[in-house]
This record gives structure tokens, sequence and C-alpha cells, in this order.
């Protein structure tokens, strides 16, 4: 089976255009706005949870906070979770270590290339 | 009190067969993005207004002449901070909407490749060939953002680049192109039978059909027509013909041929439609496609393309560089070139004659519009439901 985690956070190709004067402020911005984006998720999902347990009037609150994985396969799809949660929030590095290993062309180099094309 | 303007929940989108799975998360990952891009979108409208009140006055200042070209612009609102975050939230968002695209599909590659050959199995109406080489411009750049582009087959049959552009569609344009991303060829549809009411074409040809959103309603509005769609991209190709299958509609047959040099014999169409097409291609491959267009279009024939927004004599320099921010920061290269070229001059020099040429715009039809949508948002330049749309009849 192809990497699917690590595929679905690949870089396009040409070099990606930084717009702060430090790209180190880029980097946080994408880190940041990548959790914020996990966070608004979150909330969806415990918007959906919270209208179903009342709805239904089926689970209490101390069972959710006492609750710990009772298989093997639970286990391992909540840290699958965790590692689709982590390459997701770190698109940019990943990207920014592709480009390292495949220096690239401006955009602006491949629309002259193209415009020859 | 409702809030204004918000976009439909990703949940909207028409089903068919080939729609990728999604599960809760993923579809909440979609409807934070539908709604990011249309926040960005008023953000946009701040660089406006730092372009007016400190960009040109500094450079005015420092320079004592005013801004005299885009190129000067951009190098001088580059340095806005207001301009910084605003293009640094707009590229992270479209990083962000091609990773949650691909974290969809990918993950069920196989299963979607197994989904399409079922469909398309035994079926004459769909012809890929594999010596059909993608053009060079195409192998320089992922356009849109979206890695490895229209044709690359990460597994064998796969489909997933139309699966993601597909899905992901619908996030980008925040519906606007209704429940089917159908909008363009629904309007075109309309207003061919509308201007021309005795039209009957009997071979229409789309060509670049990506995945085949805007030649089905050009199919079902004419379902006595043969449709042909041709298209480079294998895996687009496979995905569309399933879907067009699974939502009925027979009368296309998708082939994998280069636009540039079709195998399609002299005077053999009715009508050649292309909708966005054109500047996703290059400068010297636009010349050669629009001759191939004019070769195998009948004499009475109509052609019609769909594009970007022109840009014109009276547009300010800010705004020809807010239009051109796209191509080079959403990764649209050719799109920049483009403007260079005056359609009527690339139809002219392609053989068809001057007082044959034709522009219009276009609205897309949107059938999720419920006039919640207000005319008064700010435009999403390169992103609106509003296009330019030029072509010729050839006599
Ligand atoms: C933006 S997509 C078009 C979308 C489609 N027309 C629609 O309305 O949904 C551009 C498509 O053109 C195709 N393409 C580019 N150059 C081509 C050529 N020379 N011949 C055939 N297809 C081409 C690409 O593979 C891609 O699928």
């Amino acid at each position: 089976m192809i990497d699917y985690i690590k595929l679905a956070s690949s870089k396009s190709k040409g070099k990606r255009p930084y717009f702060h004067n430090d790209p180190a402020v880029e980097r946080v911005l994408n880190i940041t706005m990548a959790v914020a984006g996990e966070l608004a998720v979150m909330r969806e999902r415990m918007d959906t949870i919270e209208r179903l347990l009342e709805k239904k009037g089926l689970v209490s609150q101390e069972e959710i906070d006492n609750y710990i994985p009772e298989t093997k396969e639970e286990e391992t799809q909540r840290q699958t979770w965790h590692s689709e949660y982590i390459s997701r929030v770190l698109r940019i590095v990943q990207q920014e270590m592709e480009e390292l290993e495949n220096p690239d062309k401006t955009i602006a180099e491949i629309a002259n290339d193209i415009n020859k094309m | 009190m409702a809030a204004k303007n918000l976009p439909p929940v990703w949940n909207k989108i028409a089903k068919h067969a080939m729609l990728p799975e999604t599960n809760h998360d993923e579809r909440a990952r979609y409807n934070f993005l539908s709604n990011l891009n249309k926040h960005l979108a008023h953000v946009s409208q701040g660089n406006k207004v730092a372009f007016e009140k400190r960009v040109e006055p500094t450079f005015v200042k420092n320079n004592g002449r005013a801004i005299a070209s885009v190129d000067e612009l951009g190098e001088a609102i580059s340095k806005d901070s207001h301009y910084q975050i605003w293009s640094s939230l707009r590229r992270s968002t479209m990083e962000m909407r091609q990773q949650a695209g691909r974290s969809i599909v990918l993950r069920q590659a196989e299963e979607l490749r197994d989904k399409a050959e079922k469909l398309n199995k035994g079926k004459s109406t769909l012809v890929l060939d594999p010596n059909c080489k993608v053009p060079e411009y195409l192998l320089a750049v992922d356009n849109h953002l979206m890695p490895g582009s229209y044709h690359t087959e990460l597994i064998e049959g796969d489909v997933t680049p139309a699966a993601n552009y597909d899905s992901g569609i619908f996030v980008t344009t925040a519906g606007l192109l209704g429940r089917f991303n159908d909008g363009g060829g629904k309007a075109i549809a309309s207003w061919v039978k509308k201007t021309y009411t005795d039209f009957a074409p009997k071979r229409i040809l789309d060509i670049g059909c990506g995945m085949g959103h805007n030649v089905l309603p050009i199919a079902k509005a004419f379902p006595d027509a043969e449709v042909i769609a041709i298209d480079t991209g294998a895996p687009m190709l496979r995905y569309a013909h399933a879907r067009a299958i699974d939502l009925g509609i027979t009368n296309v047959t998708f082939m994998q041929m280069d636009a540039a040099m079709t195998t399609f014999e002299n005077e053999s169409f009715d009508w050649i439609q292309s909708t966005m097409f054109f500047h996703e291609t290059g400068g010297k491959s636009i010349y050669k496609i629009m001759k191939e267009i004019h070769r195998i279009l009948k004499p009475g024939g109509l052609t019609l393309h769909i594009e970007q927004p022109q840009y014109t004599n009276d547009m300010s320099l800010f705004e020809k560089f807010i239009r051109d921010w796209d191509a080079l920061n959403n990764s649209e290269p050719y799109w920049s070139k483009m403007h260079d070229i005056d359609p009527k001059e690339l139809m002219v020099s392609s053989g068809f004659k001057e007082e044959d040429f034709m522009q219009i715009g276009a609205k897309a039809e949107n059938d999720l519009d419920d006039g919640s949508q207000k005319a008064d948002e700010p435009e999403d330049h390169g992103r609106s439901p509003i296009w330019n749309v030029f072509g010729a009849i050839k006599n």
C-alpha cells in the first residue's frame, strides 16, 4: 500500500513563495493554522456527540472521563489518528525538507519555460 | 440572528458512485476550509486599503513619482504587513485544502480504482491511449498546488487525482458552482440553447474535460448529440467516465488525446467547447490547439471557451496585480502569461474570421443558491463563478 499519510502532505512543484520577512514566521503560521483547523474539526465532532447523546440519553460524563482503549485494535486506531494528525499539522516542515532534497525552479521561471513550450 | 453568507456544508455536494467515502472529521475539515476561504475573501479587501493608505504614499514619498508597473507594485506591496499575512494565510489554506483532499482519497486509492474499474469494464465509451504523452507544460508545474497534477498514477489504474479534484473544488469555490460543481457547463448549455434556438449539434467535442464536471450538462442538454471529451490525464478520464455512467449519462465518449494533435477528421464537429482550460496550457501550445480546433470544426460550427476574466486596459495596476496573485502563488503560471494574448488575435491567427469573433460574460448556474449568497460579497479573485467566454462561429 502507498504511504498515504506522507503522500497526502507532499509539496507541489515550484519553489514555495514566502511572504513574511522571516520564513520562520510563515512556518509557525502554517502549523498554527493547521492546528486551528483540527480544533474546528474536533469542535464539530464534539457537537455531533453531544447532540446524539442528548437525543438518546445514553452516556454519562463520568464514563467518558474514565474511558481507556479496550483492545489492540482500539489502541492502533487511536495511534494512527495521532500519526495522521501530526503529519497534517507539520506539513510545511515536510515540504521544506522535500524542497531541500529537490531544489525547484520558481513559478515565474516555470512560466517562462512554459511560454516556450 | 443568522450569520451572513455561510458556505454550504460539504455534505450538500451531489453524491455519485465515484465520490470518495468521507468520515465525519474529513467532512468537518472541508467545512473549516470553506469557511476559511470565505473569511479570507474579506481579509483580501484590506489589501486595497493598505495599498492606498500606506504602500502607494510611501512609494511616492521615496521615489517622487507614482508606481509605474505591476512588478513595481508587487515589490512595494510585498513589504506590507497586511498583504503578508493575507498572502501567507491564503497560501496556507490552499495547501491545507490539497492536504485534506489527498488524505481522503489516498487512503482509499485501491477502493476507488476498483469502483472505477467495475463501472468502466467492457465499455467502448472510455478510450485510453498509453502512447498519449502528457504535454511538457503540464509536467513543468502542479497546477493549483495539486501534487502530481492530473496525470500522476500512484497505483496502477489510479483515479485519485480526479477524486481529490472532485471533492475539493466544492471547498475552494465555497459551493458556488452548485452541487455537481457544474455551474459553468450548465450556464453555457442554457446560453447556447437560448441564443441559437435551431442549433442541433450532431457531434460535440470538449477539450481538456478533466473529470467531466462541465461536459455532462452539455451532453444532458443535447441528448441526441454524440459527445467526445478529451484529456491527457488517464486518471481524470477513468473517473470521469465512471462518474458519467453512474449518473446515467451515456452519450459521452472519454478519450485520452492531446488537444494539440487530435486524430479527428477535418470539419467533423458542430461544437467545440473548453472550460477553464486554456490558462493551464502553454505559450506555443495555445496556438497549436486553436489551429487544431479550426481544422476539426465544421463550417457553420460553434466554438466557445470559458476562461478567467480578461485584463482590461481600464483596470488599475492594483486590480491587475491582485488578479494575478493566484497565477504565481496558487501555481497557475501560464495564467500570468495568457494576459498578453488577445483572444481575438489568437482566434484570427488560427484561421477564424475577425468578424466572427464573439465575447460574452457568464455566471455559474448554482442549484444551491437560496438567495443567501449575496451579490455584495467581495469578489474572490481567481475563484469567483463569473467568467469571460470567447469564441466564434466558423464561416
Ligand atoms: C482545469 S482542468 C479542466 C476542467 C474541466 N474542463 C472542467 O470544466 O471541469 C484542465 C484539464 O486540461 C487537461 N489538458 C491540459 N492540456 C491538454 C491537452 N493539450 N490536451 C488534452 N487535455 C489537456 C488537463 O489534463 C486537465 O485535466
